[in-house]
C-alpha cells in the first residue's frame, strides 16, 4: 500500500493585514494610526497526498494556494491545525526534512546572477554536503534530462527565461529531493519551454517516484501532469479528487458539429430527438451527454448521410475558470 | 554543527563572491580609489582638529591615529562582509527570496551573514593595518604577546558588537519591511568611532557607551594599543560583545516565526 507522505489536518492560517483609505488624508491616517485586521487566508483544510502523486492546486489569485505550499515546506507557521510532511513537522525545518524537499518558484530565482549556473550548482552541492564527484554526476544526469549543456557555463544574466528556469530546476533538484513544491513553474515561459518543463517533471516523477505539489495558472500544466487536483476557493477546499471526474461533472455535455451531405439530412437529424444548439444549412450542432456519446455517434453515423463531424471539447480553462470565479459553485 | 561542511560552504561563498565581483573590474578599481581617498580625508580631518590644540580628550594626534587605524580596519570589515550581506537581508525579505535561504539545510544566519564578500573592502583592512603599524612605530609601542592577544580580543569583540547591531536592525525588516534608514543612521554613528570617547561631553559618552556602544568599538582596542587600558574595560567589552551576539542570534530565531514570506 502506498503511504501518505503529506498529511494535513484542520489547517488554518490568519494574517494581519493593514488597509488604507485613498488620498492624502488616508495616507496620513494610515501613517499615524494603521488599522490592521486579522484575515483568515486558509480555513480549516484537510487532505492527504500519497508518495509519488502529482497534485495540482487550483484557485484564483489570492485563494491561498501559495500559502498552503509555503506551510507545507515549512516557510510559514500555521495558525492552527497540523501538518506532517514525510513524518516531519515542516515549520521546525529539520536538516533531514530540508534535504527531502525543494521549492521552485517561477517568479523568484536563487541562481547567482553574475555567474554561470554551474557555480550555483556546486555551491548548492556543498550546502547539501555532496562531494564533488557526486555533484558532477548529478549535474550531468539532470542537465541531460533538462537538455541543457552550454548554458551551464554562460552567466545567468545572459540566459533566456526558459534556460534560466531549467537551470533553476537543476539547482533545486541537485540534492534529489523526493517532494517537490512547484509554485507556477512555467510562469512567463513560451509554449515550447513550458512543454519541455512538463516533460521533464513527468520523467522526474516516473524515474524517482517523487511527490509533486504544483500550482499553476496554465491549465495545460495541470491537465498534462496531475491526475488529482485540489481546488481552493477563498482558503477552503471546494474539490479534492480526480481531474477527469471534475471536468465531467462541470461539463457533462459535448457539442458536436455535424456536416450532413444535404440539407434534407440535416432536417431529418434535427427532428430525430437530439438536443440541437443551432442549424445552418447542412451544418447542425447538437449537444450530447458524455455518458452516451459513443452510442449516440453510432446511431448518427448508421442512420444519416454524414460528410464530416467535429467534437468540440469545451476549453478546460473556461470550465475550471467557472469553479475558480464563482463563489458558490456546486461541484 | 558540522564544522567541515561549514568550512566547505564558506570556501564556496568566497569563490563565488570573488568570481562575481571580478566580473566588474572597473567597479573594484573605483572602490579601491574611494578607500584610499577616504582614509586620506579622515586623517586630514583629524589633523585639523589637532591643529590648534595638541590634545583632544587627553589624546595626542599620534595616539588618535590609532583610533583611525582601528576604525579603518573595522570599516574595511564592514565593507567586505556586513555591507554586502546584511543590506541584502532587507532585499531577501522584501522580495521573498529568504524562502530559498530558509529551505537550505544550513544555518540561515550563517548563510545570510557570510554569503557575499566585497574584495575591495580588503584594501581598507590592509590600509588600517599599515596605519596601525605606523602608529606602533611613532608611539614606540612594545609588541609583545600579551599586547597582541589583548588587541586581537578587543578588536574581535568590536567586530562582534558591530555585526550584532547591524544584524539586529536588519532583522527588524521582518516586521517593518524597509529599514534602510536605520542602517544609514548606524553607519553615521559609526563615524563617531573615529574620535576618542573622552573628546565627547559626559552625556554623549554615556549615550555612545550604553545605548549605541560605538565608543567601545574603537576606543577600548586603542587604549590596549597605548597600554593604558584597564582590565575591567576589556572585560566589559567582552561581556557586551557576548550579550550582543547572543541577543542578535535569539532575536533572529524569534523573528523568523513572524516571517510571512512575500506574496507570489
Amino acid at each position: 500500500m502506498v503511504q501518505n507522505i503529506i498529511d494535513v489536518r484542520n489547517l488554518s492560517k490568519s494574517f494581519n493585514i493593514s488597509s488604507k483609505e485613498p488620498g492624502l488624508k488616508g495616507t496620513i491616517k494610515h501613517f499615524f494610526r494603521r488599522q490592521t485586521k486579522s484575515l483568515k487566508i486558509i480555513k480549516d483544510i484537510s487532505f492527504e497526498i500519497k508518495e509519488g502523486e502529482i497534485v495540482g492546486f487550483l484557485g484564483a489569485n489570492g485563494a491561498g494556494k501559495t500559502t498552503i505550499l509555503k506551510m507545507l515546506c515549512g516557510l510559514i507557521y500555521p495558525s492552527s491545525g497540523s501538518i506532517l510532511v514525510s513524518g516531519y513537522l515542516p515549520f521546525r525545518r529539520k536538516e533531514n526534512f530540508l534535504k527531502n524537499i525543494t521549492l521552485i518558484m517561477g517568479q523568484k530565482q536563487q541562481l547567482i546572477w553574475d555567474l554561470p549556473p554551474i557555480e550555483s550548482f556546486y555551491l548548492n552541492a556543498s550546502i547539501y554536503d555532496l562531494d564533488k564527484f557526486e555533484a558532477k554526476k548529478r549535474i550531468k544526469k539532470l542537465s541531460e534530462m533538462l537538455e541543457i549543456d552550454e548554458e551551464l557555463f554562460i552567466p545567468v544574466r545572459k540566459l533566456s527565461l526558459g534556460q534560466r528556469m531549467k537551470s533553476e530546476l537543476l539547482a533545486a533538484l541537485i540534492h534529489e529531493p523526493n517532494i517537490l513544491f512547484l509554485d507556477e513553474p512555467t510562469l512567463g515561459l513560451d509554449i515550447n519551454a513550458q512543454r519541455n518543463l512538463r516533460k521533464f517533471l513527468q520523467k522526474y516523477n516516473k524515474e524517482t517516484n517523487a511527490t509533486i505539489c504544483l500550482t499553476s495558472h496554465y491549465m495545460k500544466d495541470i491537465t498534462s501532469l496531475c491526475k488529482r487536483v485540489i481546488c481552493i476557493q477563498e482558503g477552503a477546499i471546494s474539490y479534492d479528487g480526480n481531474l477527469d471526474l471534475l471536468l465531467k461533472k462541470l461539463s457533462p455535455v459535448k457539442e458536436i458539429l455535424i456536416v450532413c451531405r444535404s440539407e434534407d439530412d440535416a432536417i431529418k437529424l434535427e427532428n430525430s430527438g437530439f438536443t440541437v444548439k443551432n442549424k445552418i444549412k447542412n451544418e447542425i450542432t447538437i449537444k450530447i451527454e458524455n455518458s452516451s456519446i459513443t452510442s449516440s455517434l453510432k446511431t448518427i453515423l448508421n442512420n444519416f448521410d454524414i460528410e464530416d463531424l467535429f467534437i468540440n471539447e469545451p476549453p478546460i480553462d473556461e470550465i475550471i475558470g467557472k469553479v475558480l470565479i464563482k463563489k458558490d459553485y456546486d461541484i | 554543527m558540522n564544522l567541515r561542511k561549514y568550512l566547505k560552504v564558506y570556501k564556496k561563498f568566497l569563490h563565488t563572491s570573488l568570481a562575481s565581483e571580478l566580473e566588474y573590474k572597473t567597479n573594484i578599481l573605483i572602490d579601491l580609489i574611494t578607500a584610499i581617498l577616504s582614509l586620506i580625508g579622515s586623517i586630514f580631518l583629524l589633523s585639523i582638529f589637532f591643529q590648534n590644540n595638541g590634545y583632544i580628550g587627553g589624546w595626542k594626534f599620534e595616539q588618535a591615529l590609532i583610533i583611525q587605524g582601528i576604525y579603518t580596519i573595522l570599516n574595511g570589515i564592514t565593507n567586505t562582509w556586513f555591507n554586502p550581506n546584511l543590506t541584502e537581508i532587507v532585499k531577501h525579505i522584501r522580495e521573498g527570496t529568504l524562502d530559498f535561504v530558509l529551505l537550505k539545510p544550513i544555518d540561515s544566519q550563517f548563510f545570510i551573514s557570510l554569503k557575499k564578500l566585497n574584495p575591495s573592502g580588503f584594501l581598507e583592512v590592509m590600509l588600517g593595518l599599515f596605519l596601525l603599524l605606523f602608529c606602533v612605530r611613532i608611539n614606540q609601542i612594545n609588541l609583545n604577546l600579551s599586547f597582541l592577544t589583548l588587541s586581537l580580543i578587543t578588536i574581535s569583540c568590536s567586530i562582534c558588537i558591530l555585526y550584532s547591531l547591524w544584524f539586529f536592525i536588519s532583522t527588524t525588516t521582518i516586521w517593518f519591511v524597509k529599514t534602510w534608514n536605520a542602517i544609514e543612521v548606524l553607519r553615521s554613528f559609526l563615524y563617531i568611532g573615529r574620535f576618542p570617547l573622552n573628546s565627547f561631553s559626559f552625556s554623549l559618552r554615556v549615550f555612545f557607551s550604553i545605548f549605541i556602544p560605538i565608543a567601545f568599538i574603537t576606543t577600548i582596542p586603542s587604549e590596549v594599543f597605548l597600554g593604558f587600558s584597564q582590565l575591567w574595560k576589556i572585560l566589559l567589552e567582552f561581556i557586551v560583545a557576548t550579550i550582543f551576539l547572543i541577543t542578535s542570534r535569539k532575536f533572529w530565531l524569534f523573528a523568523l516565526k513572524f516571517y510571512s514570506s512575500a506574496s507570489s
